[in-house]
């Protein structure tokens, strides 16, 4: 099995929910010191609290590129309580190619990143 | 002059295959790989010689002994030092040059005086100046670096003041290849009264070594990228210096005696090793210095600078690609190869170097990407990383090609 199957390619060269929401309900940057990957996810809920819209922005690597992509498909219509709850192997078998070691950080960065905003939707916004 | 295709087959490891290719290994910045005669050289100490060094009245530990004492006798004669006691064992690079800062530093640094570093360092001999800073109250100075990649020497002489203390600098990037003019800058340091500390983990295996021309007051590199094994690093000292010098770590072997309350230390080097030291390797490592002085350091580095301008001329083919050349006095396919060696590192627009690295190891070729342990030069030169191709004796030209293919390949992958 090829680790840049065509379909992380596609979302690799086309990225969906890429790009920043104006005002997120919730946001979270994370970074991957070892390889100067850098991610940002934005969350904006609707009034029964459920997700909206979820964008992603910054750098990284296809693995991770493709990764953040496509989760942010998959955070539509979930709650943060939701989204806290995803674990690791959704991812795995969401990007369906061999993930080694070394490659665990990139796979993850985005899952890492969206729960992070995820729990910052509940946090008290700031006066403006 | 040595054939590059011969000496290969003195590294066992370069017949590997991966991924079903033949291995190219392009990360000799990293670690190089090890001749037999060196892996020769570790089992026969354990199958014949093993004992501790420096105690024993038996007949093996002598051995053992003069062995160790052998590499350290080698290693003086190989960067041209005085003494024996000039040479004193670590773990690696970047266990001498924290030995310097915590025994030197500690004593000699005081608040409100400087330290300058420049800003290509790697991490090892940059973080362990900010602690000594920290810890001191004293200020950590950046020699600038300049558009073309090469350091701002006129900037770095306008820095020096009766306050500099010491200068740390490499004497060969391990991101750009990049050799300062090391003469110079000592020079302009010892006219202040700063000491000098140059790392030498990078140049030591590419170009011939001489402490007593350069006049640095330390010297710090590593065995394991000079063919030695890992785990053995070097610091030389001036012998005035380190015979100031307080002890960096306390235990066995580092005294001459010990009362229940106090002890007194041992004499140069042993002073500061502390500890049953890495006896096999250590040994192992003058296996690597007799096969280098076979193949001969200036011919290292004329062979270097071959591979480079070979590797400069088919990668920067590719710059319609989106191909960016990291090299210090690049300009148009040429640069100054009296200011860079043996590294090669590069970008490719959209593409990240992790990606890159992928693809070239799926095709054998192994090279290494990331911060390579340099971040604020990374980020300083606006990358979030970089892929970086590094060479030794062992590589060829076709080595080259190969790297070439895979570049292709990676290209028209993601484009």
């Amino acid at each position: 099995m090829d680790l840049y199957s065509e379909i992380i390619l596609d979302y690799f060269k086309n990225p969906v929910n890429k790009g920043k929401i104006v005002e997120p309900t919730g946001t979270a940057t994370e970074d991957n010191p070892t390889c100067g990957d850098k991610i940002r996810v934005d969350l904006l809920l609707d009034k029964k609290g459920k997700v909206l819209e979820a964008k992603f922005s910054g750098e990284g690597c296809a693995i991770s590129q493709a990764a953040t992509s496509m989760l942010t498909e998959k955070l539509i219509g979930k709650t943060p309580a939701q989204i806290k709850k995803i674990d690791n192997e959704m991812i795995y078998k969401m990007l369906n190619i061999p993930i080694s070691p070394a490659r665990v950080k990139c796979a993850l960065l985005g899952l890492v990143t969206a729960k992070k905003a995820a729990i910052l939707c509940g946090a008290p916004a700031a006066k403006k | 002059m040595f054939d590059p295709k011969k000496v290969k087959k003195d590294f066992p490891i370069l017949s590997r295959k991966i991924n079903g290719k033949p291995l190219v290994y392009l990360d000799n910045a990293s670690t190089s790989q090890k001749p037999k005669s060196v892996i020769n050289t570790i089992s026969n100490y354990y199958e014949n010689f093993n004992s501790n060094t420096h105690r024993g009245i038996h007949t093996m530990s002598e051995e053992a002994t003069i062995a160790y004492e052998n590499t350290r006798e080698h290693v003086m004669k190989f960067i041209n030092a005085n003494l024996p006691k000039e040479i004193i064992f670590t773990r690696n690079t970047t266990e001498a040059i924290n030995l310097v800062a915590y025994s030197w530093g500690e004593e000699n640094i005081k608040s409100g005086d400087e330290i300058i570093v420049s800003a290509i360092e790697h991490h090892s001999n940059l973080v362990p100046w900010q602690e000594l800073c920290r810890r001191k109250n004293a200020t950590l100075k950046i020699i600038p670096i300049k558009k073309d990649l090469t350091l701002d020497l006129p900037a770095y002489e306008k820095m020096l003041s009766k306050k500099t203390k010491l200068v740390s600098i490499t004497a060969m990037s391990n991101v750009l290849g990049y050799m300062p003019d090391l003469s110079k800058i000592i020079k302009a340091a010892h006219k202040v009264g700063a000491l000098v500390l140059v790392d030498a983990a990078q140049s030591v295996a590419h170009l011939p070594t001489d402490v007593k021309k350069l006049d640095c007051d330390f010297l710090a590199f590593s065995s394991h990228k000079m063919l030695g094994p890992t785990g053995v690093g070097v610091l030389y000292g001036k012998y005035e210096i380190l015979s100031d010098m307080n002890p960096f770590m306390f235990g066995g072997d580092m005294v001459k005696s010990v009362e229940q309350h106090k002890a007194y230390w041992n004499d140069l080097p042993w002073k500061f090793e502390a500890g049953t030291p890495n006896i096999a390797d250590v040994i192992a490592f003058d296996a690597a210095l007799t096969y280098l002085e076979k193949i001969g350091l200036e011919n290292i580095h004329k062979h270097d600078q071959k591979l480079l301008k070979y590797a400069v001329a088919k990668f920067s083919k590719y710059e319609k690609h989106g191909v960016s050349l990291i090299l210090p006095t690049y300009k148009s396919a040429t640069f100054d190869s009296s200011q860079v060696s043996s590294i090669l590192s590069f970008s490719i627009k959209g593409i990240h170097p992790h990606d890159i690295a992928t693809i070239f190891n799926d095709e054998g070729v192994a090279i290494r990407s990331g911060y390579h342990c340099s971040q604020p030069l990374i980020e300083h030169l606006n990358l979030s990383s970089t892929a970086r191709m590094s060479f030794y004796f062992y590589n060829t030209k076709a080595d080259i090609d190969r790297a070439e293919i895979a570049l292709k390949k990676t290209i028209k992958l993601f484009k």
